[in-house]
């Protein structure tokens, strides 16, 4: 006992952990771990055995030890592709060497790589449409909540046309944001593809709603008290904006930004697929028209690390949260 | 002098045809490919859509003769013909794997509106017409047998009591093809109409699009990787898609291959490979060494009787080409077909991508097109035969095909035997009387030929 009790002193004999803390510690762990684990696992069982049940055309529906095996050869393949495009560059560079040894003034560059994006490489691409169309989205729905907020003349004006695109699917909207952006976006050194606007402004306008909403109520709802120090202090009204209706209205901002972000990440999955720009959606939808026999498994692969990354956003959006609130007593969940 | 005049001279002067060959061949070593210049636009994005008849392209990617032609391709798959097509009329493809018919329609403008033209020719056959189990169990019963299974051709005749039998019930016989101007379209119409099965009119006059007027099968678009599914989900009845699309159906259990186009007419056009001519003009250079490197793949592809081929379908299976599994592409592929499972038949010309001139963009095949949409209706008028040719002319471009060819001559990579006499060829094959009705066609007379079919619009307008 004494043994296993010194692991837990330092060199200067001064106990971290008493054996009978650790054991608190661990039998807590225990608990907030068993369960996730424990519904995990039957839910694994469960998949593995459903599936052993299903036969599609294109064969066994994937379970879990497929689905991992399906997920390792993406990864196997998104090495392939790296090692491909080393070779790339260095062919390229090698007919460059070649042609600057004949004539020192040829014009030599080198190109971009022209192989396949991996699933990788998709994942990348999605979360970078979703941010920017995210980010666009709060930028213009955060000011706009606090107006009509504060102003139940502008609230008036604004909510009737709100309330008429909240519902509206943003796949409804896709033809429209797509030729709008072919139409408006001509430039002959685009900064932007335009495949990836049209995605990102989907995005956009289906990550409006919630914020607005949210943060409108928010700023209605704050505390009369600080509204009135406020008035007997005569703060200006934009000092007024960022010491008493922004702290306030926070968490509710938060609120409406995580739904935004939880919608705009599923409404970019199916954009993606729809309109066969790049990221995940067009991974699936690839996969789904190649109709081969590991085609489900590498489906279900992305469907998991759609799920996945949605949680992380979740929570990344939280822990942001987290940090700017004033309140570090909330329980946020 | 370009390089065009040189060689063209060269060729006039038999004599000095050793000369020039030896001068190319020393500019090769010192210059490269000195006589076509380089490329003006050597960063390019082509389109396809996943079938077998797209692997020039893969080929010519993976083999590195884009390379070699100083192009940096990438390779990019759409969604469905029309999403393509228009990827090429605003510019976002340079080019792609067309269906020979698209860039006829966009410049006689049924549909979009636009010059494409095509210097290539893609392949030859590949398609093939499958119906659902059901449809299978119920054309069985008319087919003639040999030993227990069904001799072929299977002509539409033996569809035809069963398309009655739908009709009796009050039940629209529904079929899928892949586009309207789609071979696919044409052959599967030519097929239904051999059996006396009618496919319909169209009207573009009158603003009917669909292709259903009069008919007794009526047909609908789908694309192609969606034809299993869609035949699985009951919505049509057979379709008429390219591979591994048929062969799929059969892998499935969904399905019976019942004809290959092959059988419809032999060594029928397929693919082309389709340009704006904005492109064409504005890019000469990278237009023919793009051609040359196509040359390259598709003569790789059936190089050796075909030895390439398992090769070309393990590029073709992987998930960023075609995607099907090996097994399934490489039934058709390899030279087999597989009609009702088990029944697997030699068919060693299924898909033909360089013998028998299959790459030169012949007008004659132009001209087959056009009466076919003469035929259904898409042209609403008779036009006279002066029409035909002037048009084909305009889409078809054997000149630059010519140039690329003789490029290639002279680099030493092919030889003239592998190409119809360039400065001699008229562009009008031979007639050809391989349809499965037994009907002659004449390139150099479409209105007469339009007489000869049974089924179809002559002199009248609807």
């Amino acid at each position: 006992m004494t043994e296993i009790a010194a692991i837990f002193r330092n060199e200067k004999g001064k106990i971290l952990f008493a054996p009978s803390q650790l054991i608190l510690l661990l039998r807590h762990l225990g608990k907030a771990l068993a369960l996730p684990f424990a519904g995990i696992v039957i839910f694994l069982m469960l998949w593995q055995g459903v599936a052993n049940n299903i036969t599609t055309s294109l064969g066994q529906f994937p379970g879990p030890v497929q689905v991992w095996d399906s997920s390792k050869s993406l990864v196997a393949e998104h090495q392939r592709e790296r090692e491909r495009e080393a070779a790339f560059y260095q062919r390229q560079e090698d007919r460059n060497a070649e042609k600057l040894a004949k004539d020192p003034l040829a014009d030599v560059k080198i190109r971009p790589y022209t192989g396949k994006a991996t699933f990788f490489d998709q994942i990348l691409t999605s979360l970078y449409t979703v941010s920017f169309g995210f980010l666009v989205a709060s930028i213009i729905a955060i000011p706009l909540g606090i107006a009509c907020g504060l102003s139940e003349k502008v609230y008036q004006s604004v909510n009737p046309i709100i309330q008429t695109f909240k519902p509206v699917s943003p796949l409804a909207w896709l033809p429209l944001v797509t030729i709008l952006v072919s139409a408006l976006y001509v430039s002959d050194d685009p900064m932007f593809e335009k495949s990836f606007l049209t995605s990102a402004f989907t995005v956009t306008l289906c990550c409006l709603w919630p914020t607005v909403i949210n943060t409108t109520v928010g700023v209605t709802s704050i505390d009369r008290d600080l509204i009135n120090v406020s008035r007997v202090l005569q703060l200006p009204s934009l000092v007024h904006v960022r010491s008493i209706v922004i702290p306030s209205a926070i968490p509710m901002i938060f609120t409406g930004l995580r739904l935004s972000l939880a919608t705009g990440w599923m409404v970019l999955i199916a954009a993606e697929m729809l309109a066969q720009n790049p990221g995940l959606g067009k991974f699936i939808w690839d996969e789904f028209q190649n109709g081969s026999s590991d085609s489900l498994g590498r489906i279900m692969v992305a469907v998991l690390a759609i799920g996945l990354i949605g949680f992380s956003l979740d929570r990344l959006m939280l822990a942001i949260q987290g940090r700017i609130s004033w309140d570090k007593q909330a329980i946020l969940r | 002098m370009n390089a065009v005049q040189r060689l063209q001279k060269a060729q006039k002067k038999p004599s000095l045809i050793k000369i020039a060959l030896a001068v190319c061949g020393l500019t090769l070593t010192t210059f490269g490919h000195a006589e076509v210049g380089a490329p003006e636009k050597d960063e390019l994005k082509f389109g396809f859509i996943k079938l077998t008849d797209m692997a020039p392209i893969a080929v010519a990617y993976e083999k590195g003769y884009f390379e070699d032609e100083g192009l940096y391709v990438t390779v990019e798959a759409q969604a469905n013909w029309k999403v393509l097509l228009d990827g090429v009329i605003d510019g976002k493809l340079d080019g792609a794997h067309m269906l020979a018919g698209q860039p006829l329609a966009a410049t006689i403008g049924f549909g979009t509106k636009a010059d494409i033209v095509t210097p290539f020719s893609m392949d030859l056959n590949g398609n093939g017409i499958t119906v659902s189990n059901e449809i299978w169990e119920m054309m069985k019963e008319h087919v003639p047998m040999e030993n227990g299974k069904p001799v072929h051709p299977i002509k539409a005749d033996y569809l035809k009591p069963v398309v009655e039998k739908f009709r009796a019930e009050g039940k629209p016989f529904k079929m899928g093809m892949v586009f309207p101007v789609s071979t696919h379209n044409y052959e599967l119409r030519y097929w239904l109409a051999a059996g006396g099965i009618h496919p319909g009119y169209y009207a573009p006059h009158k603003g009917d699009t669909s292709g259903l007027l009069n008919a007794e099968a009526l047909l609908s678009v789908t694309p192609p990787p969606q034809m299993p599914a869609t035949l699985e989900a009951g919505t049509i009845y057979g379709y008429c898609v390219g591979e591994p699309w048929n062969q799929q159906a059969v892998f499935k259990g969904i399905g019976v291959p019942v004809i290959t186009d092959y059988e419809i007419w032999k060594n029928n056009p397929e693919k082309v490979f389709g340009m704006t001519k904005e492109f064409t003009e504005k890019y000469p250079n990278t237009t023919i060494h793009i051609v040359k490197a196509l040359l390259r793949a598709a003569k790789w592809l059936d190089e050796n009787n075909n030895a390439n081929r398992p090769e070309a379908v393990k590029i073709l299976s992987r998930p960023e080409y075609v995607g099907a599994d090996y097994d399934v592409i490489a039934n058709s592929m390899t030279g087999t077909f597989e009609y009702e499972k088990g029944d697997k038949r030699e068919v060693p010309d299924f898909n033909v991508f360089f013998r028998y001139f299959a790459t030169y963009p012949y007008y004659s095949d132009a001209v087959w097109y056009l009466t076919q949409m003469r035929r259904w209706g898409q042209i609403s008028e008779k036009k006279p035969d002066q029409w035909y040719f002037d048009m084909a002319k305009q889409v078809y471009r054997p000149d630059i095909y010519a140039i690329a060819a003789k490029e290639l001559i002279a680099d030493g990579v092919m030889s003239a035997a592998d190409f119809p006499d360039l400065d001699k060829e008229s562009g009008f094959r031979a007639p050809q009387s391989e349809f499965i009705d037994g009907v002659t066609y004449d390139g150099t007379q479409p209105n007469a030929y339009l007489e000869k079919l049974t089924i179809g619009l002559k002199d009248e307008t609807l």
